[in-house]
């Protein structure tokens, strides 16, 4: 039997987990573990330069990949410094493995140096955390929490190791669980038979439907289920913020993104709808507007992991609890069994005069049946470069973004065929977020594009990881969105502020981004002519394997649309540009 | 309506503060909260009283079953149960009310359980509106110091909360 050290159980049972990277920052509670992974662990280590950027990196990489990204950080400010990104991965359900030091156990409560109560600080943003009192027990910790994060609606799990149980004198009998099981802690399994019947029957019940897919069918890796399903019925398909690439982005029926900044077909079919198919998303309010007004005629059958996710906002009339490809596959059988029965269902004329007017609706505003921007203004569109994106990457690339105006452009103007390739943070809105979240994914898939769409005000949150890139040579592109203010939040003073900008912009006061990136061993391509834009951007990525900065000068006072009305907007009420409204 | 969930979760250090906390992070509010282990050492049993309509109530025991810790949990207002709460009163007994607290103390089925020269101390147990119709019949005057346990309860019948 094998005797280690709790450093050296560490080490050892990232390895038999099966851990790719860990990503992490060392210090003073954790150097027993850093010194056993020196020693020994086969995992490769990632040293950031902020911890928020180790839960990034690692969130990228689980986004990306499917699997716990994980994270080691010291005590103290380490453990608060990976809060940010931990309630991220949070909010996305997003599986992650935080492992923090902690003071020794008989410092704990006498406000020691660099003690924090993480367990304390991390309990509302994480899906469970472990402290740990014994050394004996690290593997089996170690295990459960990999179990927890990945298993169910996943989460970040977090992991507090005072620094004593490390000690590389104290050596235990190590095994490392093949399984564990909790008494307290049984995902469901399986979708309830009867409730998937009803929703067979429903659904084929339906005159005007719409199927409603979110950030769990990408995490539930339901994506071929979604496309059989929708593709059987001919059902109109939108995905939300969190779920693009659930559904390819360039099948016809595809409607685009719902929600706030959603397409004006997928909003307006969800409005007239009568049945709602709503799998692995969860009606917030950045989806819903109004929810007292929310689709009016509509029935809705609801499919997640999560029962607590089921008729929070938005009373649902058939609630499915279960694994959303489960589901699926069960709901597909029925169906065809149903129609095998009566081939006239759903009801082919109905279905017609639904996707007539959804092609209606696309015509007249959709963002991409013509441009919906104004292209006779000097500038360069932000819109344009993530199309030019597009296009030069074949729409294939990784495309991770920051939060605020150029998020919402790449999430409408890229065409995600597949899940898995849309990185960003939905639920917590993270400025920050993008270039640890690339590095992530880059490394993962070292092979392909993967592209950090950005702005100055974001970029700047994390921009210290260009030292990161360099020492592992993570050659990701950056594309910086500049627009020179905070645009997002110009875009609310704009439009309910009367224009007053608050603190939203820089006064003369940005670095000069191309040195920047020159000054972290990077190059960097600054970039203000639309006609020099798809000719610059094939050549950023035609350097394989060098990270280059491409500074984009976008039109400053551009606004993203279409925007919900609100207050007290339906799905249905949207600003389309500047001037007219539905 | 008033509502009374009773939660069997894992004795674990940590365990009340994620139910504290949820209730706090959500904006549920909790009237009454007891905890204790049971004759299974590793577990304890938590039984909360709370306000809420049918939509609240169903979010808090879905959150509450999403707790890692939680093993199972029931409302127990949804079907026959007992309920009861402990209650401790420290009265000023002087003269003739000493008898009439005494009466009082009787017909509520109560103990003196602690006689002072102008104090008594009386212990009343039952449901929680029997315990305020007790402090209301001796008056807020004569009140000193009241501690209440918080409600507990029980199924009746056959129906257990067990693993
Ligand atoms: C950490 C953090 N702080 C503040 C915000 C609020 N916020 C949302 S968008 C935005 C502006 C982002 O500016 P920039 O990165 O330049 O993007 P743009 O909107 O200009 O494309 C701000 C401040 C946030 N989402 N995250
Ligand atoms: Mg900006």
């Amino acid at each position: 039997m094998e005797l280690l050290s709790g450093g050296e159980m560490i080490a050892r049972a990232l390895e038999d987990e099966g851990v790719e990277f860990i990503f992490g920052y060392p210090g003073g509670a954790v150097l027993h573990i850093y010194d056993a992974l020196f020693k020994s662990c086969k995992v490769p280590h990632i040293l950031v330069r902020h911890e928020q950027a180790a839960t990034h990196a690692a969130d990228g990489y689980a986004r990306a990949t499917g699997k716990p990204g994980v994270v080691l950080v010291t005590s103290g400010p380490g453990a608060t410094n990976a809060i940010t990104g931990i309630a991220t991965a949070y909010m996305d359900s997003i599986p992650m493995v935080v492992l923090s030091g902690q003071v020794m156990s008989h410092l704990i409560g006498e406000d020691a140096f660099q003690e924090t109560d993480m367990l304390g600080i991390s309990r509302p943003i994480v899906k469970h955390s472990f402290q740990v009192t014994k050394t004996e027990e690290i593997p089996e910790m170690i295990k459960k929490a990999f179990y927890i994060a990945s298993s169910g609606r996943p989460g970040p799990v977090v992991v507090d190791l005072p620094k004593d149980l490390t000690n590389p004198h104290d050596k235990y009998e190590y095994n490392y669980p093949k399984k564990v099981k909790l008494r307290s802690y049984t995902p469901a399994s399986r979708g309830h038979s009867g409730q998937i019947k009803k929703a067979a029957s429903l659904l084929l019940a339906a005159k005007r439907p719409v199927i409603y897919a979110g950030g769990g069918v990408v995490q539930g890796n339901a994506s071929p289920q979604l496309r059989e399903l929708a593709q059987e019925l001919n059902f109109p398909v939108t995905n939300t913020l969190m779920g693009l690439g659930a559904y390819p982005g360039s099948d016809r029926q595809f409607l685009g993104m719902l929600g706030m900044h959603g397409f004006y077909e997928a909003n307006n079919a969800m409005h007239h709808s009568d049945v709602i198919l709503a799998v692995g998303a969860r009606f917030d309010d950045r989806v819903t507007n109004t929810t007292s007004k929310f689709c009016p005629g509509a029935k809705i059958i609801h499919i997640d992991i999560d029962p607590a996710a089921i008729s929070k906002t938005v009373n649902a009339d058939v609630p499915i609890v279960g694994p959303v490809d489960s589901v699926l596959t069960e709901l597909i059988a029925l169906v065809r069994e149903l129609r095998a029965e009566e081939p006239t269902l759903p009801d082919q004329d109905a279905l017609g005069h639904w996707w007539k007017q959804i092609d209606e609706w696309r015509d007249h505003h959709g963002l991409w049946t013509a441009p919906r921007y104004d292209t006779t203004t000097p500038y360069i569109k932000p819109q344009q470069v993530i199309e030019t994106l597009c296009k030069v990457t074949g729409g294939k690339a990784f495309v991770t973004s920051d939060v605020g105006q150029h998020q919402m452009f790449a999430a409408q103007y890229y065409k995600f065929d597949e899940p898995r390739r849309w990185i960003n943070s939905g639920g917590l809105g993270t400025m920050g977020f993008g270039l640890p979240a690339a590095m992530g994914v880059k490394l993962a898939f070292p092979d392909a594009d993967v592209a950090c769409v950005t702005g100055e005000g974001s970029i700047q949150m994390n921009i210290q990881e260009l030292s990161t890139c360099a020492q592992y040579k993570i050659p990701v592109k950056i594309l910086n969105l500049y627009n020179g203010y905070l645009g997002m939040v110009k875009q609310w003073q704009d439009m309910q502020y009367d224009g007053r900008y608050s603190e939203s912009v820089y006064e003369d006061s940005l670095p000069d981004f191309i040195k920047l990136a020159e000054a972290y061993q990077h190059s960097g391509v600054k970039v203000t002519q639309l006609s020099d834009l798809e000719e610059a951007m094939k050549e950023v990525f035609a350097r394989k394997n060098e990270l280059v900065f491409m500074d984009i000068h976008v039109d400053p006072h551009e606004h993203v649309y279409p925007m919900h009305v609100a207050p007290n907007g339906s799905m249905r009420d949207m600003w389309l540009n500047k001037t007219e409204r539905t | 309506m008033r509502r009374i969930i009773s939660v069997l979760m894992e004795n674990e250090p940590g365990a009340l503060s994620r139910v504290v906390g949820l209730f706090s992070q959500r904006g549920y509010n909790i009237e009454t909260l007891n905890v204790a282990p049971t004759e299974d050492p590793t577990m304890s049993r938590l039984t909360l009283t709370t306000v809420g309509d049918d939509h609240k109530i169903e979010q808090i025991t879905k959150h509450l079953n999403r707790l890692v810790d939680v093993v199972k949990l029931v409302d127990l207002s949804e079907g026959a149960h007992i309920e009861r709460e402990l209650m401790l009163v420290k009265v000023r007994a002087t003269g003739a009310q000493r008898a009439e607290i005494k009466r009082c103390t009787d017909i509520f089925r109560g103990q003196i359980v602690d006689v002072g020269p102008s104090v008594y101390t009386i212990q009343v147990t039952g449901a929680a509106d029997k315990l305020d119709s007790f402090l209301e019949a001796v008056g807020e005057a004569a009140i000193m110091e009241v501690v209440r346990s918080g409600v507990s309860g029980i199924a009746r019948g056959e129906k257990v909360l067990s693993l």
